[in-house]
């Protein structure tokens, strides 16, 4: 399979896919006020690949909904290729995410009712990819993640760690700029979440751009720049000054 | 692919999608039967009254046609002069009287004399009408007569059999003042008799000969039909024969249509009300339906939403399920709703006292389709809430809350 024909390998540049300027973000839950992200200045370089880290609560998924355009932030700006998501409308930005971000989810989030296949269609199917262009193209992609003999299978009929593949298929699907991924291996086990690994890593040197946040300080060491959090703040970042 | 996913989601939970798709059913059904019933006794009521093209009816002044026995003297003018009228191009006298006869199962029977050429009062469905010249007085050794199949079963004759009627029945000296041999040519279908009556038909100057001198120029009732059928052209006849005939009552059929309607408005009330009641039920069920599935899959379209759906797509979506909901239930109850009409109107037509060739529920497409379309709205607009609520679902939020569970 070329890869490069499957996933955006965007080209030599290394600018800045996201840059984050002071972003906080806060929100009620019941009567109380929770702060989850503190004025965080971030820049994820296009090709670079990133592990959000950090204990329970500190705000890795607030953070990564903010860089998935989302969520937008209280204050401060978080810009995707040069735009600042607050500024997006919601129909800008649900387009911009459809061409330009790929989501992966700790609970897959597949459509139970549909096969694998077609839940890889959905979001081509949004594109406006039709017939047997779309259907060949959801094809390719589960070949990609190693599941091209189970297109036809519903989510109960596969594995946790076969159900985490075609929603990375999913994410693919329109060959974004940018994969987020929140906790991909939190509901598998330790063998099936290193071959996921494994296939973040080879979409990595694909040339994806990746983020996923883990409270595994284990699984984020798999990432070429690891950025921990605590209390909604950047409390290390190995990468800040590359 | 939106309806791929629309049909897996109501794929999910088939059991409650069965159940949900019967209430609209039977929704339906109800809707579809209320509307046939509201509708149909006054179609019924018209496609009777105008089985035979007659659009007035003229009865002794102050009465309904057949609704006393008064019948009026002089009938053969009144009668010439309605035939001399342009606009009128049929008109058949009928006079209405009690015969008795031999049989103890049947010791009387309604009889109606006609003249066969221009009568619009039943159809004949074996053996031979009566000839249309019958206007002579001349006497007959048998008078050919038309009667029901109730007639023959209650009497136990066949067509073909000859008997005695007789009128003048005097009660205390059990002696008829005229006795006449009939012979039973034809059996037809009488339109305006309860299906359960036996009833005779003969020609008209046989009856009046039969019943005697006072009544050689009587009729009960005339029935006319005029060249221009529209409402202003029977009306200006009407007016007409009320003026020029001022011992008679002329009825239209629209008048004698609006009458029934005042006396059908407790029915139509009611199955405006029961219809109303199903296209609640079934507004009800859709949204219930509709909006149990958008909370219990709050998460998978926030997902939806962050892998690039617009609200729109949501929106489309959930109404989409909601019209499939509620077409498949439009489409059982279709069917469901034929069903029992049928049914009902079986058990309804069996009532005492109705003509035969009367329905309760009477198929009319316009308003079938009409009220099952407003029902598929109604299904569409009980998508619109829980529809809108999903697609304006803020993602974070919704999947920051699914996580928590």
């Amino acid at each position: 399979m070329p890869l490069v024909d499957v996933v955006n390998t965007g080209s030599a540049d290394r600018s800045a896919v996201i840059r984050c300027e002071r972003v906080m973000r806060s929100y009620a839950m019941g009567d109380a006020m929770v702060h989850a992200v503190r004025g965080i200045d971030l820049e994820i370089r296009r090709g670079e690949f990133a592990a959000i880290t950090g204990p329970s609560g500190c705000g890795k998924s607030t953070l990564l909904h903010l860089l998935g355009a989302v969520d937008v932030p209280s204050s401060g700006r978080v810009f995707i290729n040069g735009r600042d998501t607050a500024q997006l409308r919601d129909a800008e930005a649900t387009a911009f995410r459809l061409r330009h971000i790929g989501f992966v989810f700790q609970r897959f989030y597949l459509m139970p009712t549909l096969t694998a296949q077609e839940n890889v269609e959905l979001p081509l199917a949004e594109a406006g990819l039709r017939g047997t262009a779309r259907r060949e193209r959801a094809a390719e992609l589960l070949a990609y993640v190693g599941l091209g003999d189970r297109r036809s299978h519903r989510p109960t009929q596969l594995s946790g760690g076969e159900q985490q593949r075609v929603a990375i298929a999913r994410a693919l699907a329109n060959s974004p700029a940018l994969i987020l991924a929140d906790e991909p291996t939190g509901e598998l086990d330790a063998a099936t979440g290193e071959r996921l690994l494994e296939l973040f890593a080879q979409l990595h040197r694909d040339g994806t751009t990746l983020v996923f946040v883990t409270h595994d300080a284990i699984v984020a060491k798999s990432a070429q720049r690891v950025i921990r959090l605590r209390d909604g703040e950047v409390a290390e970042d190995t990468g800040a000054s590359s | 692919m939106r309806f791929t996913l629309a049909w897996a989601t109501l794929r999910r939970h088939p059991a409650r999608t069965v159940l949900a798709v019967l209430g609209i059913a039977v929704a339906a059904a109800l809707l579809l039967d209320m509307v046939m019933l509201s509708t149909g006794m006054r179609e019924s009521f018209r496609g009777l009254l105008l089985t035979r093209g007659y659009q007035l009816r003229v009865s002794p002044k102050g009465t309904l046609p057949f609704d006393s026995e008064a019948s009026i003297d002089g009938a053969t003018a009144i009668v010439a002069a309605l035939r001399a009228h342009p606009e009128i191009t049929a008109v058949s006298p009928a006079l209405g009287a009690t015969l008795t006869l031999p049989f103890a199962t049947l010791p009387s029977v309604f009889t109606l004399g006609l003249e066969s050429d221009v009568q619009g009062d039943y159809q004949l469905e074996a053996g031979q009408d009566f000839p249309a010249p019958m206007r002579t007085t001349a006497p007959l050794s048998a008078i050919p007569a038309v009667v029901n199949r109730i007639f023959l079963q209650r009497s136990g004759r066949r067509l073909g059999d000859t008997l005695t009627v007789s009128a003048g029945l005097d009660a205390q000296l059990r002696t008829a003042a005229r006795s006449q041999v009939i012979v039973l040519r034809g059996e037809g279908r009488f339109f305006y008799v309860p299906g359960e009556t036996p009833v005779l038909a003969m020609p008209l100057a046989s009856l009046r000969q039969l019943l005697g001198p006072g009544y050689a120029d009587r009729m009960s009732l005339a029935m006319a039909a005029v060249r221009r059928t529209d409402s202003a052209s029977v009306e200006a006849t009407r007016a007409w024969i009320q003026t020029t005939q001022p011992r008679v009552t002329a009825i239209s059929t629209e008048t004698a249509i609006r009458q029934v309607e005042e006396r059908l408005s407790y029915f139509r009330q009611l199955a405006f009300v029961l219809g109303a009641i199903s296209l609640g039920i079934g507004f009800l069920l859709v949204a219930t339906l509709v909006t149990l599935s958008v909370n219990e899959r709050r998460g998978e379209i926030a997902v939806l939403r962050a892998i690039g759906t617009p609200r729109g797509g949501v929106l489309r979506q959930v109404l989409l399920e909601g019209l499939m909901l509620s077409g498949a239930g439009i489409v059982i109850g279709l069917g469901l709703g034929l069903f029992t009409a049928r049914w009902l109107n079986g058990i309804l037509r069996d009532f005492p006292g109705l003509p035969a060739a009367f329905n309760f529920f009477v198929w009319s497409a316009d308003a079938a389709w009409q009220s099952l379309a407003l029902l598929l709205v109604s299904g569409a607009l009980a998508g619109l809430i829980p529809a809108w609520r999903a697609a304006s679902l803020p993602i974070a939020r919704a999947l920051r809350e699914d996580a928590i569970g």
